[in-house]
C-alpha cells in the first residue's frame, strides 16, 4: 500500500517534469490559437511543417541551428581539453602555487557572471569580435567547474601508473592522452555534457555579444521571436522544440555517465 | 611487449616505493639502459627540471584564457564601479554611483523582488528535490533510472525555451487557467499581478531546477552508511524521524553547498524575468540581473551597472558566509 503512494507521488512528479515538453509539441503541431481555445487538445496537430516553414521564414532556422550547434560543439571540444589538462596537473603534480592556483579558480565560480559582462563587452569592441564566433566561444574556455569536476574525478587515478608509465621512458603528453584519459571516459562525458549544455543555453552574452540576426543562437532568435508584438504561438513553440531536441538528445546519448560522472565527483 | 613492460616496471616500482624513489630510478635506468645510454646524473637532473616545467604547461591555456576573459574583467568592473561617463570618457567620481544606488528607488526594488524570490524559492527547490532523491534512494524501486531522466530534464534545457513554454501556458486564456475553470476554481491573472506574477517565476525556476538538485542529493545520499538506519530501525525510528535526525544531518554539507549554488543562481537572474515577465508588471519582477542589463545595454552606463555588478558580488560573499556559519555552528 505505502509502495503505491510512492510509485504515485513519483509518477505525478514525472508528469509535471516531462510536460511541459509535451505541451511545447503540441503548440508546434497546432495552429497559433489552438493553444487557447476553448476545446482544450491534447493530441498533436497537422500543422508542424506549416509551422516550421513560418519559423524558417522569420529566424532562418539552418542559419541559426548552425550556429548554435557550430559554437556549442567547438566550445566544448577546446574547454574540455583546457579544463582536462588544468584539472591533470592539479589532482597529479605538485608544484609551487597549486594550491592558490585553484583556489582561485573555485572562488571565481562565486562571481556572478555579471561582473564581468561590461568589460568584456568592451574587450569584444576593442578586438573587433563583436558579432563573431569568437566572441560567444572564447570567454568562458577555462570554466572552473569544469576543471573542478574533472580534477576530483581524477585524484582517484593511480599515481603508480603515471609513474610506471614515466620510468618506461613515456613522454608527459603520451602519458596524459594515452593512459590518462582513456579511463576518464564518464568523467569526460559529464563534462562535456555540462559544458554543451552551458554554451547551448547561453543567453544573456550572445544578446549582448552578437546584434546581427545571422550570428543569433537559439535562445537569442526565440527570446526575439517571442518579444514580437503580435506573437505566432505556432511557430514559436515549434521553435521550442527544435531548440530543445538536439540537446535533449545529447543529453541521453551521455546521461549514462553523466549521473555516474556525478556521482564520482560528489563522492570524492 | 610495451605492455608488460610497463606491467614489470610497475611492480617494480611498488616494491622498490618502500625503499625510496632515488633507489628506484636509478635500477630502472639500468634496466632500460639497453636502449637509452645515458649517464645517469645528466637524465636525472634532465628528468627533474622536465618535471617542474611539466604542470605549468598543463595549467598555462587554463590560466592564460582565465586571466584574460575572468581576473582582467572583474577586476575592470570593480575600477569602473568608481566611474562614470562625461562625453564618452570614463572618469572617477569616487562613492557616488553607490550613493546614488541607496537613493535609486527601482534599484531598491529590484533587490526586495530579488531577496523574496530568493527566501521563498530556493527552500522550497532545495527541499522537494530532497523528497524526490530520498524516494529514489531507497532500494526497492523499480524504473529508478526512468524516473531520475525524467526528473533531471527539465534541467538540460535552455532557460529562455522553458521560459517561453511556462509564459504560453500561464497566460490568461493559457493551458493552466483553462484548467483551474474546468475545476471551478477561476483563473488567476498569472503574469499580470505582482503577486502571482512572483509566483509564477518561483513555480517555473521551482520546475526548472528541483531535478538538478535532486541528483545532486542522489550522489551524496550513496555515502551515507545504510547502518544508520538499520540501527534507527531497530531503535524504532519512524521513516520521518530518520529523515529528519540522520539524512537531513548526514547531507549538511552537500545541503549547504547547493544552498549556495542556488543563492548564486537567484541573485543572478536574468533569463526567466527576461522572458517571463519582462520585469512587469510595473517592475514587481525586476531583478537586480535584469536591472544591471538594462543600465548597462540599454542606457549604457557601464559605470552605474558595474556598481550594481558589484553589490551583486558583496551579497554573494555576505549570504554564503552567513549561510557557512549558520550550518558550521549546529555541528
Amino acid at each position: 500500500m505505502k509502495k503505491i503512494g510512492l510509485y504515485v507521488t513519483l509518477t505525478v512528479g514525472a508528469l509535471i517534469s516531462l510536460f511541459p515538453f509535451y505541451w511545447a509539441f503540441i503548440g508546434a503541431t497546432n495552429e497559433s490559437g489552438k493553444l487557447f481555445s476553448k476545446q482544450l487538445s491534447f493530441t498533436p496537430g497537422t500543422k508542424l511543417i506549416e509551422n516550421v516553414i513560418n519559423l524558417n521564414e522569420s529566424i532562418g532556422i539552418s542559419r541559426v541551428m548552425f550556429n548554435s550547434l557550430f559554437v556549442s560543439l567547438t566550445y566544448t571540444c577546446v574547454s574540455l581539453l583546457v579544463c582536462t589538462m588544468a584539472a591533470y596537473a592539479f589532482a597529479k603534480f605538485e608544484f609551487k602555487g597549486r594550491d592558490t592556483i585553484f583556489a582561485i579558480f573555485l572562488l571565481s565560480m562565486m562571481i556572478p557572471y555579471h561582473a564581468t559582462v561590461i568589460p568584456l563587452f568592451k574587450m569584444m569592441a576593442a578586438f573587433g569580435w563583436l558579432n563573431t564566433y569568437k566572441a560567444l566561444i572564447f570567454p568562458n574556455l577555462a570554466y572552473p567547474f569544469a576543471i573542478f569536476l574533472m580534477r576530483q574525478n581524477m585524484l582517484a587515478f593511480p599515481n603508480a601508473l603515471i609513474e610506471a608509465a614515466r620510468i618506461d621512458g613515456a613522454g608527459e603528453w603520451r602519458i596524459f592522452f594515452r593512459i590518462v584519459l582513456p579511463s576518464m571516459k564518464p568523467a569526460l562525458a559529464a563534462t562535456a555534457i555540462f559544458l554543451f549544455m552551458y554554451q547551448w543555453n547561453s543567453f544573456l552574452w550572445p544578446l549582448i555579444a552578437v546584434s546581427s540576426t545571422d550570428m543569433y543562437t537559439f535562445p537569442v532568435a526565440l527570446s526575439s521571436l517571442f518579444g514580437l508584438s503580435r506573437i505566432d504561438y505556432g511557430q514559436v513553440m515549434a521553435g521550442v522544440t527544435l531548440a530543445t531536441v538536439p540537446i535533449i538528445i545529447f543529453f541521453l546519448a551521455l546521461q549514462r555517465h553523466f549521473i555516474s560522472g556525478m556521482l564520482g565527483s560528489a563522492v570524492k | 611487449m610495451r605492455d608488460l613492460v610497463l606491467r614489470l616496471n610497475l611492480s617494480f616500482y611498488l616494491n622498490a616505493n618502500k625503499k625510496g624513489r632515488g633507489r628506484l630510478r636509478t635500477k630502472t635506468v639500468e634496466t632500460n639502459s639497453v636502449t637509452t645510454k645515458v649517464e645517469g646524473r645528466t637524465e636525472m637532473k634532465k628528468h627533474v627540471w622536465k618535471k617542474k616545467i611539466v604542470p605549468y604547461i598543463f595549467i598555462a591555456p587554463s590560466v592564460i584564457l582565465f586571466s584574460i576573459f575572468m581576473l582582467y574583467p572583474i577586476g575592470y568592473s570593480f575600477v569602473m564601479s568608481f566611474q562614470t561617463s562625461v562625453g564618452g570618457e570614463m572618469t572617477f567620481n569616487g562613492l557616488e554611483n553607490y550613493k546614488r544606488l541607496f537613493n535609486d528607488a527601482i534599484f531598491l526594488k529590484a533587490l526586495k523582488n530579488t531577496f523574496i524570490i530568493l527566501i521563498i524559492q530556493v527552500p522550497l527547490m532545495l527541499f522537494l528535490a530532497l523528497i524526490l532523491a530520498v524516494l529514489l534512494h531507497s532500494s526497492l524501486l523499480k524504473w529508478k533510472a526512468a524516473f531520475r531522466v525524467s526528473f533531471f530534464l527539465p534541467a538540460v534545457t535552455s532557460l529562455v525555451a522553458y521560459s517561453i513554454i511556462f509564459s504560453i501556458m500561464l497566460m490568461n486564456d493559457g493551458l493552466i487557467n483553462q484548467l483551474l475553470e474546468w475545476l471551478g476554481i477561476g483563473a488567476i491573472p498569472w503574469l499580470s499581478h505582482p503577486f502571482w506574477a512572483k509566483a509564477s517565476l518561483i513555480l517555473a525556476m521551482t520546475w526548472r531546477w528541483v531535478g538538478y538538485n535532486m541528483v545532486i542529493y542522489l550522489a551524496a545520499l550513496q555515502n551515507i552508511s545504510e547502518d544508520l538506519y538499520e540501527a534507527a530501525s531497530i531503535d524504532g525510528a519512524s521513516k520521518v524521524r530518520q529523515f529528519f535526525s540522520i539524512t537531513i544531518p548526514q547531507l549538511k554539507p552537500v545541503i549547504l553547498f547547493t544552498a549556495i549554488l542556488s543563492t548564486i543562481g537567484t541573485l543572478q537572474l536574468f533569463d526567466e524575468p527576461y522572458t517571463l515577465t519582462k520585469g512587469g508588471p510595473s517592475d514587481e519582477t525586476l531583478t537586480i540581473g535584469m536591472y544591471l542589463y538594462q543600465t548597462g545595454f540599454r542606457y549604457f552606463d557601464f559605470g552605474y551597472a558595474s556598481t550594481i555588478a558589484y553589490v551583486i558580488v558583496v551579497l554573494i560573499a555576505i549570504l554564503s558566509f552567513i549561510q557557512f556559519k549558520v550550518s558550521g555552528d549546529e555541528r
